[in-house]
């Protein structure tokens, strides 16, 4: 059914609205209450909990629903993701407004009979804060001090079904913009909202969209960046995957201001799972005349196209990116001139990434102001970040901006895992920092980032602790780096190279005073020339660690040991009193440099000790051989 | 029965694509993916045979193949093992996740097994975080991998699936 005017828009939302009535509820009422109502039940299908086996729970509930003749009254749904990966596959059980953790096939009968049939929440499933016992069946702390706009319909409504958009108040903002409003007002609206490209460069996109609308041209192109590239991060996926019309949304209203006819969507090739959601919502939209031409019975025609990327980071950048979709190596070519003047095919483009874009429709529809209300002064609303490493409830979280860390990683996170301690945290991936605990206080936004020497990035928020050696965290991102390099210019493709290998040689216990300044330099240099945002930002995570982990360093160059206990030619190992002289490891031992007789503690000669684990590895005691 | 006619020549299903294709040359990369998918892997052989489809060198080609990690020029193993090494996953002991498949595979992370049978990768991310660290075999996903016999009892199973029925 195509939609020829913004009437049948609302009366499509207007008839749809009972599909989302018992979701959310402002006043959730009692399990016992809900018995006689129409019930949800969402699965959890995020990635996450996707792994850990929620298609299979969503399959036996339905059998065990459809068993007990309860399918008519509960509806099975699989929505995007809930956040909280640590503790998948969850379920949430509504209008009661129930959330299950970790459920278990076993469990699906138990949920069934227990909370659907008889109305008892089941205790041991509801989230249990570990330092106070509590359970919580709904309003878990992981969620508390969250603000969820990017993400307002992910983990909410069904991403394949495009009337549940609608539903939402989705198209709402395309609507009003194609009859109320004409260009410049919309590029005013997003230039007074404050809002910034997510994608961790930070541009204003109000700017951005006003600048390609400048340049004369024909044919103008909008591209969506969703090539999330960061190790650790899952942000732009959870989003094209839980709520893909959100970013066609926001891709029609940026077309329209811009002038442009035609859009792109850049995705990984990674991510098959968003491919195929955006494939089903690209389609909905044509079926329903939200995108082609004519849309809404206006006179503005756009389309938009997949485009795969195949597995290159540095296609991250835009210039690089563009080259990708003209079918080419996805080198960086020299800015200026910038894309919104000569960007794919030479015509003016607009790159805007995922988050940026998903972004867009609540802006339109509640204001400027009320965007400009959130968040600090020079960064505005809210940023997602991919909450992972060593913190207790690995999850996604969207929180305003100016939020501190440790509010991210102790309230929603819960804290470090096994009761470690904080080391550091570390944002923008490979082109990021780490930072330390002196500035867990820090309120998160763009120029607080830079200032501390890291960056925003696109949202990955690793958390490492007292077991994490800063060296090698340092050596890891290099590795990446040097992988990813595209090698165009020389001071990030060989820079780099020499880089890694001066760490791999402290790693090593090789290292000298002198290669500390050498890297510092060399890292400055290559931030000075490198071509692209690559290279500019590849010296990061060893800039920042030198600067606030100069002792780690410092441990590997003089007293040659890795005070984490991580690099292994460092490492000497010993063996304790536990010992019962088995004599296990002076069998495996390479060097032979293990004695001693049977059912006695052995010994390791240390100067002849190769380092290589094969000890520890065969040991089957606990604690009698360690490492130091 | 035999029906040899509906056993397509691949090269011809990947020129019928080709020909579906509004513009070409510009869709380099979709062409190579789709010729990755019915091939397996981009022997020159093929990708000379797309540069005369497309009319462009064959250099711009094999440019493109070698500068995106995504494709292969070398055939692989039945199963793709993939190790993620993300940050996340590193913080939580990919590295030795890594190390220990590589020893149980006896083959090191690129390669493939003598048989045949599993092709060792590593990639950046693939957003089970929760889970770290994780391996993918063939896009199913394994997560929370410390222990070498999990991961031992994981190739048996498939290992006993490829074995001929006795």
């Amino acid at each position: 059914m195509k939609l020829t005017s913004i009437n049948e828009l609302n009366a499509l939302k207007t008839q749809n609205r009972v599909l989302l009535e018992n979701r959310r509820l402002t006043h959730p009422v009692t399990t016992k209450d809900a018995l006689g109502m129409p019930r949800n039940v969402l699965v959890c299908g995020g990635p996450g909990c996707h792994s850990s086996g929620s298609p299979k729970i969503a399959e036996l509930l339905e059998e065990e629903l459809n068993r007990r003749g309860l399918s008519e009254q509960v509806k099975v749904f699989q929505p995007g993701c809930f956040g909280f990966c640590e503790k998948g596959p969850m379920i949430e059980i509504h209008p009661d407004n129930t959330t299950y953790c970790e459920v278990s096939a076993p469990d699906v009968a138990v949920i069934v009979e227990e909370h659907l049939i008889q109305g008892n929440q089941v205790e041991r499933l509801l989230f249990m804060e570990p330092s106070t016992k509590k359970r919580f069946a709904a309003d878990l702390p992981f969620y508390q001090g969250q603000l969820r706009i990017a993400l307002r319909n992910v983990g909410y409504i069904a991403p394949e079904n495009i009337l549940e958009y609608i539903a939402a108040d989705g198209y709402q903002a395309l609507a009003s913009v194609l009859l109320n409003k004409n260009s410049l007002e919309v590029i005013d609206t997003i230039k007074k909202s404050g809002l910034r490209g997510r994608g961790g460069g930070g541009f204003p996109t109000g700017l951005k969209w006003e600048l390609t609308r400048k340049s004369e041209a024909k044919q103008r192109y909008i591209i969506c960046n969703a090539d999330e590239g960061d190790p650790g991060a899952f942000m732009d996926r959870s989003i094209l995957e839980g709520d893909p019309h959100s970013v066609l949304e926001g891709m029609l209203i940026a077309g329209s201001a811009i002038g442009a006819s035609h859009g792109f969507i850049y995705v990984r090739a990674e991510y098959p799972a968003a491919i195929r959601r955006l494939q089903i919502a690209i389609g909905q939209a044509r079926d329903y005349g939200l995108l082609g031409k004519g849309i809404l019975g206006s006179d503005f025609c756009f389309d938009i196209e997949l485009k795969y990327g195949a597995g290159a980071f540095v296609c991250g950048e835009e210039t690089s990116l563009m080259h990708s979709i003209e079918g080419a190596r996805g080198e960086p070519s020299v800015k200026p001139p910038f894309p919104a003047e000569k960007g794919l095919w030479g015509k003016p483009t607009c790159v805007n990434n995922v988050e940026t874009l998903a972004n867009v429709p609540p802006i339109i529809l509640k204001g400027a102001d009320w965007f400009a209300s959130i968040g600090t002064e020079k960064s505005k609303g809210t940023k997602v970040f991919a909450l992972a490493g060593k913190v207790q409830n690995v999850g996604l979280v969207e929180v305003p901006m100016g939020t501190t860390l440790r509010q991210i990683i102790f309230n929603m996170g819960g804290g470090i895992k096994r009761h470690k301690t904080f080391k550091a945290a570390q944002t923008g991936g490979p082109s990021g920092g780490c930072i330390p605990s002196k500035y867990l206080d820090t309120p998160i936004d763009y120029e607080s980032l830079a200032a501390i020497g890291s960056m925003m990035g696109s949202g990955g928020l690793i958390v490492m602790d007292e077991s994490d050696c800063m060296v090698n965290i340092a050596k890891f991102f290099l590795e990446f780096s040097v992988d990813e390099s595209c090698g165009r210019c020389t001071a990030c493709r060989v820079g780099t190279k020499r880089l890694h290998e001066i760490l791999t040689k402290i790693t090593e216990g090789k290292g000298t005073l002198d290669d500390l300044d050498k890297l510092e330099k060399l890292g400055k240099i290559i931030k000075d020339t490198s071509l692209c945002g690559l290279g500019q930002t590849a010296p990061n995570p060893i800039l920042s660690t030198i600067k606030y982990f100069r002792d780690e360093y410092l441990a590997h160059i003089l007293d040659k040991t890795c005070p984490a206990g991580v690099c292994k030619s460092l490492l000497k190992y010993h063996i304790t009193e536990n010992c019962i002289g088995c004599t296990l490891c002076a069998k495996k031992c390479p060097a032979n440099c293990i004695t001693g007789t049977a059912k006695e503690r052995h010994v390791i000669d240390e100067e002849r000790c190769l380092n290589c684990g094969a000890c520890m590895e065969q040991c089957r005691v606990t604690g009698a051989i360690i490492h130091h | 029965m035999c029906d040899n006619a509906s056993i397509k020549d691949p090269y011809r299903q990947l020129d019928e694509y080709i020909d579906t294709l509004p513009y070409k040359k510009e869709n380099l990369i979709g062409i190579l993916h789709q010729a990755q998918e019915l091939f397996g892997y981009l022997p020159d052989k093929l990708q000379w045979h797309i540069a005369q489809k497309l009319d462009i060198p064959s250099a711009k080609v094999y440019g493109v193949v070698s500068f995106y990690s995504f494709f292969t020029m070398k055939p692989r193993g039945k199963h793709v093992i993939n190790v993620c090494m993300g940050t996340a996953c590193f913080v939580r002991g990919a590295e030795k996740l890594q190390a220990e498949l590589e020893k149980q595979l006896g083959i090191k992370t690129g390669q493939t097994t003598e048989d045949n049978l599993f092709s060792l990768d590593s990639l950046r991310c693939i957003g089970a975080c929760g889970l770290a660290p994780v391996m993918m075999i063939d896009g199913k996903v394994y997560g929370r991998l410390h222990e070498p016999e999990e991961i031992r009892q994981i190739l048996e199973k498939y290992r006993l699936e490829a074995m001929p029925e006795a």
